[in-house]
C-alpha cells in the first residue's frame, strides 16, 4: 500500500466528550492529593515522636475563626462561577472579591500563627519532628492556598478591567475546582494536625 | 501521494517552501514548538543521547568486575557510575523515550490536531530536559565552585541516612535531587496531556472501545503516573527540606525514621516499573497483530488486565523491604499481591499468543524483537515470581540475582519493544525505512549479547554475589561468571551502536516509505510520512477499532462484527 488511504468522513450525532480544562484539573488535583497524602501519612506516623518539645498540645491552638473564612470562600467561590454563567458581571466581582478576603484572612491567620510559634515558642522546623512535619504539611497546603489566590486574584483583576464575560465561565469553573480542592484539603489537614495530632 | 486532495495540497504549499530556511530558523522552530510530533521527536532523540551515556556507563562497571580484584575505576567513580548509570535510565532514558512515543502516537491514533495542551506539553519535555542536564552538571559543579565536582554517589534509590548532610557533604545529592523532581514535574504535566487528550479529543466515532491498545495503554500509564510519580516529588520536598532546612524527616538521631524513606520511595519505585512497562506492552499490541495479519485477541481482556495491572501494582513495593524486617503480616501480604499481579500480566501473555496463533507471520525486523521479548518477559516475570516469595528473596535480596531479574524486565522486555517500535515507526516519523539487513544484524547481536550478559548474570548472584560491590575476591567461584557476563556487554553496545548508525544511514538512505510501509490499520497510518503539522486535513470519523481495515475491505468491515 502506497497511496494514502483517506477515511470516510461522515457526520456522527452527538459526539460529546468532556471539557478538557476540567479533566486536566482532575488529573491535576489527583497527582496532588497524592503528594498531600505522603505528607499527612508522616504526619501521622510521627505523632508523638519527637524526642525533645513543644508538644502539640503545648502550643497549637484550634484556627476555628480562619477555618470558618477558608471552608466559606467555597461558597462564594461557587457563586461567583454561578453569577458569571448568567452574565451578571458585578455579581461575579462581588464573590470573587469575597473569596480573595476569605482566602487572605486564613492566610494572615496562618502567618500570624506561625510567627508566634517561632518566635515565642521556640518552634522552627529543625527543633523536632513536630516542627519539621507541622510546618512542611501546613507549609504545602499553605502554599497550595496562596496559588490559588493568584489565580482567583487575577480573574478578579481581569473582571475588574471588564475583560471577563460569559466565555470564560468554564475557565472560571476550573479555578473555583482547585480551590475546592485546597478547601477540602484543609479539613484533613485540620483534622489531622489540630484535632488527631493534639 | 496519488490521492492527496486539493484541499491537502493547499495546506501544505507552505510547509513545502520551509525547507529552504536557515539553520537558526530551524533552530527556533525546533525551540520553540508546541507540536506534538516534534516534542515527541524531541523527547526521543534527548533519550537515546542519554541511553547512550548510561550504556557508557555500564560498559565502565563490566569492565571493572571483568577480573577479581580489578582496579580499572576507583571505588568512589564506581559508585557514581552504578548511581548515574541507574538514575539515567529510569528517568532519563526510560521515561522520555515513551512519552515521546505516546507524544508522537497518541493524537495520530486517536485522530486528533495536537494535545489538549499543546504549551504545557512543551513545557514539560523543556523541565525533564533540564532535570536530566542538572543531574550531568554535578560532574562539573557537584562540590561547588571551589571543589572539584562529583557527581552523586547514594545508589539510585538513595537510601536514608546515606543521603544526609553529615554523610553526603557537598552538593551532588542535592543535584539527584532537584534533577528527579524537575523531571518529575514534567512527566505530571505530560501525563495530565495524555489524559486529557485521550479523554477529550478523539475524533467522532472513536469511543473509549474502539481506541488502539496502545491508547488505553497510555491512558493507564498516565494515571499511574499521578499516583506514583507524585509521592516522589513529595519524598524529594522532604530530602530537601532535611539537607537545606535541618528537618528530620528522615534524621534516624532525632527520631526520625529511615524505614519511611523506604517505603516512599518504593511507593513511586515499583508502580515505576509497570509505568515503563506497560508502553512496551502498547508497543506490543501493535505490532504483534500488524504481522500476524489478525485483528488482536481478546481486546476486552487486553483493556481489562491492563486496568487491573494499574490497581495491583500500587500494592507490592514493599517486595522489594522483606529484607528490613517487616513482620509476618505485611510480608505475606506483599507476597500475596505480587505474586497476584502475574494473573492479568499471563492473561496478556496469552492474548499475544492466541493472536500469534494460526496467524501469516510475516518476520520482519519488528516482528522478531517483539518475539524476543515474549520469551524474555516470560522469563523475567518468572524470576519476579521467585524473588515475591519473602524466604527466597531473604536468601538473595541485594544480590546479582535481584540485578539479573530487573535487567532481563528493563533489557529483555522493555528495551526489546523499544527497538521494534523504532523499527516499526521509523517510516512515519521521517519517511523512510530502517533498513532490514542491519535490523537483523541489530537483533541477532543484541540476543546473543542479552543472553551472555543476563542469563549468566543469575548464577553469581545465587552464589552469593551482592550488587553494587566494588571487586571481588578470586577464590569465590565468581570470575568465570563475571567474565562470561562482561563478554555479553561488547555484543549489546555494538548492536546499539549498529543501531544508532542505521538510524543516521536510513534517515538519508533508506528506502522510502510511504503513507501506510506495513498494511496497518490504525489511524497514523492514513497520513502522509511524516505526518503534516496539522496531522488530518480532515478530521476522520471511524466506525470500528480498526479504520484503515474497513477502508481498504469494504465488503467486510469490522463494524460489521464489533
Amino acid at each position: 500500500m502506497t497511496t494514502t488511504v483517506a477515511v470516510p468522513h461522515h457526520p456522527v450525532e452527538s459526539w460529546t466528550q468532556p471539557s478538557r480544562g476540567l479533566v486536566g484539573m482532575a488529573c491535576l488535583i489527583v497527582a496532588e492529593s497524592a503528594i498531600f497524602i505522603i505528607f499527612v501519612v508522616a504526619y501521622i506516623f510521627y505523632i508523638g515522636k519527637s524526642l525533645t518539645g513543644p508538644t502539640p498540645r503545648e502550643v497549637l491552638d484550634l484556627p476555628i475563626f480562619s477555618t470558618v473564612c477558608l471552608l466559606s470562600s467555597s461558597i462564594t467561590v461557587h457563586y461567583a462561577v454561578h453569577a458569571l454563567q448568567h452574565s451578571r458581571i458585578r455579581a461575579t466581582i462581588g464573590w470573587l472579591a469575597g473569596t480573595v478576603l476569605l482566602g487572605g484572612i486564613f492566610i494572615a491567620s496562618t502567618a500570624r500563627e506561625w510567627y508566634e510559634l517561632i518566635y515565642h515558642h521556640g518552634l522552627t522546623v529543625r527543633t523536632n519532628l513536630f516542627g519539621t512535619t507541622f510546618y512542611s504539611l501546613v507549609g504545602l497546603h499553605a502554599s497550595h492556598v496562596i496559588a490559588g489566590l493568584m489565580m482567583l486574584g487575577l480573574a478578579l483583576l481581569f473582571a475588574l478591567a471588564g475583560k471577563l464575560n460569559q466565555h470564560h465561565a468554564e475557565r472560571l469553573e476550573v479555578v473555583s475546582i482547585y480551590w475546592h480542592f485546597v478547601d477540602a484539603v484543609w479539613v484533613i489537614v485540620f483534622t489531622v494536625v489540630y484535632v488527631l495530632g493534639r | 501521494m496519488a490521492t492527496s486532495t486539493r484541499v491537502t495540497g493547499h495546506l501544505d504549499n507552505p510547509t513545502a517552501s520551509g525547507s529552504h530556511r536557515g539553520a537558526l530558523a530551524v533552530l527556533q522552530d525546533w525551540l520553540t514548538t508546541v507540536d506534538h510530533k516534534k516534542i515527541g521527536l524531541m523527547y526521543i532523540g534527548y533519550a537515546l543521547v542519554f541511553l547512550l551515556i548510561a550504556g557508557f556507563q555500564a560498559l565502565l562497571m563490566r569492565v571493572q568486575l571483568l577480573v577479581p580484584n580489578n582496579n580499572f575505576v576507583s571505588p568512589e567513580v564506581f559508585n557514581r557510575l552504578f548511581t548515574m548509570h541507574g538514575t539515567t535510565m529510569v528517568f532519563f532514558v526510560g521515561m522520555p523515550i515513551l512519552f515521546g512515543f505516546g507524544n508522537y502516537l497518541v493524537p495520530l491514533m486517536i485522530g486528533a490536531r495536537d494535545m489538549a495542551f499543546p504549551r504545557l506539553n512543551a513545557f514539560s519535555f523543556w523541565i525533564s530536559a533540564f532535570g536530566g542536564f542538572l543531574l550531568y552538571f554535578s560532574y562539573f559543579a557537584g562540590s561547588g565552585l571551589y571543589g572539584a565536582g562529583t557527581a552523586p554517589d547514594v545508589g539510585w534509590f538513595a537510601y536514608a541516612p546515606l543521603t544526609s548532610r553529615v554523610f553526603s557533604p557537598g552538593h551532588s545529592t542535592d543535584y539527584w535531587t532537584l534533577s528527579i523532581f524537575l523531571s518529575g514535574i514534567g512527566s505530571i504535566g505530560t501525563a495530565l496531556n495524555i489524559v486529557a487528550t485521550t479523554l477529550c479529543m478523539r475524533c467522532p466515532g472513536m469511543k473509549l472501545n474502539r481506541m488502539p491498545l496502545l491508547v488505553w495503554l497510555y491512558l493507564v500509564v498516565a494515571c499511574l503516573v499521578f499516583v506514583t510519580i507524585s509521592p516522589l516529588t513529595a519524598a524529594q520536598i522532604m530530602l530537601c527540606l532535611d539537607r537545606y532546612l535541618g528537618a528530620h524527616f528522615f534524621d534516624t538521631q532525632a527520631g526520625g525514621s529511615a524505614v519511611l524513606w523506604m517505603h516512599f520511595f518504593w511507593i513511586f519505585g515499583h508502580p515505576e516499573v509497570y509505568i515503563l512497562v506497560m508502553p512496551a506492552f502498547a508497543f506490543a499490541n501493535e505490532i504483534i497483530p500488524v504481522f500476524s495479519r489478525k485483528a488482536i485477541f481478546g481486546y476486552p481482556a487486553m483493556v481489562a488486565a491492563s486496568v487491573c495491572i494499574g490497581f495491583i501494582s500500587l500494592s507490592v513495593w514493599a517486595h522489594h523491604m522483606f529484607t528490613v524486617g517487616m513482620g509476618p503480616g505485611p510480608n505475606a501480604f506483599f507476597t500475596f499481591a505480587t505474586m497476584v499481579i502475574a494473573v492479568p500480566t499471563g492473561i496478556k501473555i496469552f492474548n499475544w499468543l492466541a493472536t500469534l496463533w494460526g496467524g501469516n507471520i510475516h518476520f520482519t525486523t519488528p516482528m522478531i524483537f517483539s518475539i524476543g521479548f515474549l520469551f524474555q518477559f516470560l522469563i523475567a516475570g518468572l524470576t519476579g515470581v521467585m524473588l515475591a516469595v519473602s524466604p527466597f528473596d531473604w536468601q538473595l535480596g541485594n544480590s546479582y540475582f535481584v540485578v539479573a531479574h530487573f535487567h532481563y524486565v528493563l533489557v529483555g522486555g522493555i528495551l526489546f519493544m523499544i527497538f521494534a517500535a523504532f523499527y516499526y515507526w521509523y517510516p512515519k516519523m521521517t519517511g523512510r525505512m530502517l533498513s532490514e539487513r542491519l535490523g537483523k544484524w541489530h537483533f541477532w547481536l543484541f540476543v546473543i549479547g542479552f543472553h551472555l550478559t543476563f542469563d549468566f548474570m543469575h548464577v553469581p548472584g545465587l552464589l552469593g554475589m551482592p550488587r553494587r560491590i566494588y571487586t571481588y575476591e578470586a577464590d569465590r567461584g565468581w570470575a568465570i561468571w563475571n567474565l562470561i557476563v562482561s563478554s555479553g556487554a561488547v555484543f549489546q553496545a555494538a548492536a546499539t551502536l549498529l543501531f544508532a548508525y542505521n538510524l543516521v544511514h536510513s534517515y538519508f538512505k533508506g528506502e522510502i516509505a510511504g503513507p501506510d510501509p506495513w498494511d496497518a490499520w490504525t489511524l497514523e497510518w492514513s497520513t502522509s510520512s511524516p505526518p503534516p503539522s496539522y496531522n488530518f486535513a480532515v478530521t476522520p470519523t471511524v466506525d470500528s477499532r480498526r479504520p484503515l481495515w474497513d477502508r481498504k475491505h469494504p465488503e467486510e468491515t469490522d463494524a460489521q462484527y464489533e
